[in-house]
């Protein structure tokens, strides 16, 4: 999916830089000028996936754009924990409204740019699961329908996490949550079909669709560059642990990432205009229990008499990721 | 120039003549009229550069206006009742984050019972907000007042809400006097914004406050409102020196100076009373009319002042609070406070019903002689509602309130009960 | 901007925020010894000289790599490389190819003529070395780069000791040995051949010298009694191999039985063959598994048709034939004779026992102690007698080159450091890097290359090099094998997963620095670092 397999460079692209590689080779977060769009002095917790993947995007979003970039934010972790007055960590231009909003508000900082005739300037939209697979849904489609000129970049951490951990649409089916408490007959949360926003996304057959994770971040940044050179709706959904909301060590956020994507539990994948132009591919594939153990949103399926059933059927959704889009070899 | 238009076309025009930049629809009746020709003007070329964008919910269009306001566009949105409910959050959020965006309410009746007819139930319920609220009487002052509220809008970096009845004035044809391009261009200027999202010079907008500075931040809100006090009536006497008419301003007052008895009230309904009150001064009773122009800011020195003399005040308005009575007569008699002056509140209109000279004349006889209650609802059908209050008594199961009142009434086909 | 109350912030204002505040546990970075480093016995520093190699910079390798072992080329051919043995990437895919890299080194500085470099100042002290072997020369090349004026009394014609006399031409050609050893000498190094010590004491006197070290090796060949005919051809490894550097060949007839299981009995089994043996037998008493010669040596000698009679002894050897009787390993692993006898044609028998010192040299010095035939010394390399110091084949330990150039250059230091009255103490120990402290992740897909090996009809003719080097880029690319275990190799990693900012990159080949005003002790630079080079360690409150 990248733009060029790199001659064998002792650790390639898998690492942020590389010594061995051309400045211009390395990646964006590998400058020493790098714009750090989402500074340090920031209240996220420690090891907060959702902290590294706005400034990796953001990053990316600025280098693509030399720096003419606008951001609008839902209320959720991230905007709450970089802008407590009377402190922003953001380094560029970013406005904050509600929580249902930020498409709708980013459609309106897009329509000023061109109302005023400054098409350089390009519109970003942010916001957690919560505020783009539920309560920023409506905004988020009427924004796509119409092809604004926004990427809109969902964080995934899978929960309301702000507001204490409660459930959201994005959360996978077993885990704990405030609301899906681990008692009863069916601890956990259910198992629902899900709601898979980057294919409704491709459903509204916008420009450009792209999921990604904080564990590879040249395709991350890859991803956001190409989106920036679309212009019409994109959609990027990035995968960001939350150590405290999933039971984590702070340590772990990057590893996590790297197992959902190496048991098949977040396809990596881009669609250009409702078909998949691209996945990224297991490069060592690891059964789904690897990657539940280290959280404790899922320990209730552990201990001593494993709920052997339900990991199960959570093996088999991961293995559904896996054949439908085709993530192994 | 003199035109013959509706007055949702007039208010279209008077919008575009102020150069927005960014406008974004919902339609929702009354006020679809205005967005259409909006929406027409942008497509033609004729309105330009602006942007005019199909928005899917209320909640959105306001959403798309504070993004663009706060990108530095001048924007505009327009809506109604359960639209204005709908972007409720927005409101609020508009006004706490200080964007000059101009809204048109089409006044219409809040449901349940759904009802597109107007009263002004809809503004009511934004009025502490935060947001700047101007009533219009006519559709010239309709189309003035728009003009006038993105002046007042930018200046004090506040949204204004223009609000004007529905259908009454949207849907009704009358002549208008509409300016020109070059007299809107000289009277407004291009869009100044106070604070701006600029890649040149970066700023974080809506941060979160704690208690150590919230109290200070709406403080700071009130404040600019009652600079508003002074603001509005300056831009008026521009207005007029620009484009030689009065319109808008805090208030008007007509035949107040010896009035025994004002009568207040907000929006087209001034029109009737002012009739009637003609009349009544033929019959030699010493009534006046205050139309309150600005309800937000509430200007309560104007007020206090026109009605020194009056010995009663009756406030006609088309909406109330349940539980409790009127709303514009609660904060009228905040405004006469410690005076001996009894305020009568009359509920009238609601829901688009007609309000008649007859009626009004009534009325005021009874509040001349201090035979009126201090809250009236006008031209209530008593014995509908004691026949609904009759048959809960005696039901448990007395069926939907709103069905049961139309079939009394004998609209709707009887049925079993 | 004339910005609203509160709700408008300007851009740095959350740099105020000290998160650093947060922490309960601190990063630290640090230097954690490669297993590769940890396990060389000529204490290479293989990581560094490795990394200098992976940007092109051979000679600054090179450079890395001599200030502890100056025989690179020697090493690349004739070292064990235990090195790759315990190499981390080995657990990954294959170890790096360490040996390869330092063969293409070696080589490069030859082709290219880097020399040493003179040290700027000498100390004015003098020190004999005796024995021109691996250890001797590596304690007189490390003695004369400290400012030392050093002479080597070689008792043999050339310098090289088992390197030239032990190990056959076609594992180490002799010009490479001559190339290296050469180097030494142009640094002021004195080397008298044809000169046997025979009583130390009175050489040091009459020499002036301030310090000896004894490298004299072990060149005694072991016997065993094997009752043979006057006509049998019964002759011992060491003498064979010595016989080969000069200008008549040994004659070893058609049938050749070598008996002896190390890496010496291979060496004359293999050079029995080149000789033109028809037949060169091993008989060795115990199985493969228990042989303790390296097994791609005896990997390389089956290929070129050496035979191995396992598990039998030798009872009597004849003009033409022996009698091996068949061994049986017992539950201790020990051979016990089965009773069962056989005959084997053999025109000569190669004993290749194991090796003895000659110790006459030190006969009647006081205060020396020899155990088991080799002489003992403390932990600075000096025998029970001052100034007397000593390394090699000769003192306690595992007997091959490496072990050998390791002992120079310790005694090296330690006779520095005695001859300014002091006592060397090498830095502290930093930990190893075991596997587990890496990433593995990062490091690309990339199997071990390999070198190009002679093939077998040549190998078995002539004295041609049957293992050649790489050439440059598969050296290149064996080199970036390298995962750079436990030190930093500036992949930018940790500067880039840090949620907070809180890493400072100072520059290229400076490393970076944790900024402590923001970090809060996650640990995902820790865990994501790929060679183990960053430590949390407790906050001290």
């Amino acid at each position: 999916m990248e733009q060029s397999t790199v001659k064998f460079y002792q650790t390639g692209t898998f690492t942020v830089g590389n010594r061995l590689l051309a400045p211009e080779q390395r990646s964006v977060q590998a400058g020493d000028q790098r714009r750090n769009s989402l500074n340090s002095g920031h209240r996220a917790c420690q090891g907060c996936g959702e902290a590294l993947g706005a400034r990796y995007a953001i990053d990316a979003a600025m280098a693509a754009t030399n720096g003419q970039l606008i951001a609008a934010n839902a209320t959720g972790c991230l905007e709450v924990f970089s802008t407590p007055y009377p402190e922003t960590s953001w380094q560029m231009p970013w406005v904050h409204s509600l929580f249902g909003n930020a498409a709708a508000v980013a459609t309106g900082i897009a329509a000023a740019m061109k109302a005023k005739g400054r098409s350089e300037v390009r519109v970003v939209a942010q916001g957690g699961d919560g505020g783009t697979t539920d309560i920023g849904f409506g905004c988020l489609s009427g924004m796509f329908e119409r092809n604004d000129d926004v990427l809109y970049i969902c964080y995934d951490n899978e929960a309301y996490m702000n507001t204490g951990v409660q459930r959201s649409s994005a959360t996978p089916p077993a885990a704990r949550t405030a609301t899906t408490m681990p008692v009863g007959p069916n601890p956990g949360n259910d198992f629902g079909q899900g709601k898979n926003v980057p294919l409704i996304a491709m459903a509204h057959e916008i420009p450009y669709v792209a999921t990604a994770t904080v564990a590879d971040l040249r395709d991350l940044e890859y991803k956001v560059t190409k989106a920036m050179s679309i212009h019409g709706a994109r959609y990027i959904h990035i995968f960001v642990p939350c150590p405290l909301g999933w039971g984590a060590p702070s340590q772990d956020t990057i590893k996590l990432s790297r197992m959902a994507v190496e048991s098949g539990v977040f396809p990596v994948f881009e669609a250009e205009r409702g078909e998949v132009t691209g996945v990224r591919k297991i490069r060592h594939q690891i059964p789904i229990e690897d990657y539940l153990r280290p959280q404790r949103r899922f320990a209730h399926l552990f201990g001593k008499h494993p709920d052997v059933a339900t990991i199960a059927l959570l093996q088999a959704r991961a293995d559904r990721n896996i054949r439908r889009f085709g993530l192994l070899d | 120039m003199l035109e013959q238009c509706e007055g949702s076309h007039a208010v279209a025009k008077a919008v575009a003549l102020s150069r927005p930049e960014v406008i974004c629809a919902y339609p929702i009746s009354p006020q679809t009229h205005i967005v259409e020709g909006l929406g027409e003007m942008v497509k033609s070329g004729d309105l330009k550069p602006c942007e005019f964008i199909n928005v899917e919910s209320e909640f959105a269009a306001l959403s798309v206006a504070i993004g663009s306001s706060a990108a530095g566009a001048r924007s505009y949105t327009a809506t109604a009742s359960q639209g204005l409910l709908f972007m409720a959050e927005a409101v609020y959020n508009a006004s706490g984050l200080g964007l000059p965006i101009v809204m048109t309410v089409a006044n219409r009746a809040i449901g349940a019972p759904i009802n597109i007819w107007n009263d002004h139930t809809d503004s009511m319920s934004m009025r502490d907000a935060g947001w700047l609220q101007l009533f219009a009487e006519t559709n010239q002052e309709a189309l003035d007042l728009h003009i006038q509220a993105f002046k007042i809008a930018e200046e004090l970096s506040l949204p204004v809400m223009v609000c004007m009845d529905g259908f009454i004035l949207t849907h009704a044809y009358e002549r208008v006097d509409m300016p020109s391009q070059e007299q809107v261009d000289q009277f407004l200027p291009p869009y100044e914004p106070r604070q701006v999202l600029d890649p040149n010079d970066p700023v974080t907008i809506g941060a979160m406050v704690g208690p150590e500075a919230f109290t200070e931040v709406r403080y700071l809100a009130h404040a600019k409102q009652m600079q508003a006090l002074d603001l509005i009536p300056q831009v008026a006497t521009e207005f007029k020196a620009k484009f030689g008419r009065d319109s808008g301003g805090l208030i008007k007052t007509y035949m107040t100076e010896d009035a025994d008895t004002i009568v207040i009230a907000l929006g087209s309904v001034l029109g009737t009373i002012k009739d009637t009150v003609d009349d009544l001064r033929a019959q030699g009773h010493k009534v006046g009319v205050l139309g309150i122009t600005s309800y937000r800011p509430f200007p309560i020195s104007a007020i206090r002042d026109a009605t020194v003399k009056a010995e009663r005040i009756v406030v006609i308005e088309k909406c109330f609070a349940v539980g409790i009575g009127g709303i514009v007569s609660r904060d009228v008699r905040s405004a006469v406070r410690n005076r001996p002056q009894p305020v009568y509140t009359v509920v009238a209109g609601l829901g688009g019903r007609a309000i008649t000279k007859d009626s009004v004349n009534k009325l005021l006889l009874q509040a001349f002689n201090d035979k009126l209650d201090l809250l009236t609802f006008l031209d209530l059908d008593w014995d509908i509602v004691n026949r609904v209050l009759d048959r809960e008594k005696s039901k448990r199961r007395s069926g939907p309130v709103a069905e049961g009142v139309l079939r009394d009434i004998g609209t709707v086909a009887s049925g079993a009960v | 901007m004339e910005k609203p109350f509160a709700i408008t912030l300007d851009v740095g204002t959350s740099l105020a925020n000290h998160t650093g505040s947060w922490r309960t546990n601190r990063p630290v970075y640090l230097s954690r010894i490669p297993p590769c480093n940890h396990q060389c016995p000529a204490g290479e520093n293989i990581q560094a000289w490795l990394f200098l190699a992976e940007s092109g910079n051979y000679e600054g390798a090179w450079r890395k790599l001599v200030e502890e072992n100056p025989f690179p080329a020697i090493m690349g051919r004739a070292c064990y490389h235990t090195c790759e043995g315990a190499c981390n990437r080995g657990q990954l895919d294959s170890a790096v190819g360490i040996n390869s890299v330092e063969h293409f080194l070696g080589d490069e500085a030859i082709a290219k003529g880097w020399k040493f470099t003179k040290p700027a100042v000498t100390t004015g002290k003098k020190v004999l070395v005796v024995g021109a072997g691996p250890s001797g020369l590596s304690a007189a090349y490390h003695l004369a780069m400290l400012g030392h004026s050093v002479t080597i009394f070689e008792a043999g014609p050339l310098p090289g000791g088992m390197m030239r006399f032990g190990i056959p031409q076609y594992r180490l050609p002799r010009n490479v040995i001559d190339a290296e050893v050469q180097r030494i000498v142009d640094l002021g190094v004195k080397i008298v051949y044809n000169t046997k010590v025979s009583n130390i004491l009175e050489t040091k006197q009459q020499g002036g010298f301030d310090a000896v070290f004894l490298a004299v090796g072990a060149h005694i060949a072991k016997r065993a009694y094997i009752p043979a005919a006057d006509s049998a051809h019964v002759l011992d490894a060491v003498s064979v191999l010595r016989s080969m550097e000069g200008e008549d060949k040994p004659l070893l007839g058609r049938k050749v039985v070598v008996y002896g299981g190390g890496n010496t009995a291979i060496d004359v089994a293999r050079t029995a063959k080149r000789l033109g043996a028809t037949e060169s037998i091993i008989v060795y008493r115990r199985n493969r598994e228990k042989m303790p010669a390296h097994d791609f040596e005896l990997e390389e000698a089956l290929q070129e048709g050496v035979l191995v009679k396992w598990l039998s002894t030798i009872k009597q050897a004849g003009e033409s034939s022996i009698t091996v009787e068949k061994m049986a390993l017992d539950d201790k692993g020990f051979p016990q004779p089965t009773g069962e006898f056989e005959t084997l044609e053999a025109d000569s028998v190669v004993l290749a026992l194991g090796q003895d010192v000659d110790l006459s040299l030190i006969e009647g010095v006081p205060g020396l102690t020899v155990q088991d035939g080799v002489v003992q010394v403390n932990l600075q390399m000096m025998t029970g007698h001052a100034g007397i110091f000593a390394g090699g084949d000769m003192v306690p330990a595992e007997r091959n080159i490496t072990v050998g150039i390791g002992h120079g250059k310790k005694a090296a230091r330690n006779i520095d450091a005695w001859l300014r009255g002091g006592v060397y103490t090498a830095p502290p120990k930093a930990e190893v890097a075991g596997f587990d402290k890496l990433n593995t992740w990062y490091y690309s897909d990339a199997p071990k290359t390999v070198r190009p090996v002679l093939d077998i009809i040549r190998r078995q003719s002539t004295f041609e090099e049957v293992q050649g080097g790489l050439d440059e880029t598969n050296a290149l690319f064996e080199a970036r094998r390298c995962l750079s275990c436990g030190n930093c190799f500036e992949c930018d990693n940790c500067y880039g997963v840090c949620p907070d900012n809180a890493v400072i990159k100072l520059g290229p080949g400076k490393g970076f620095e944790f900024n402590y005003d923001y970090c809060k002790g996650c640990g995902i630079c820790v865990s994501e670092c790929p060679c183990g080079a960053i430590k949390m360690v407790p906050e001290e409150i």
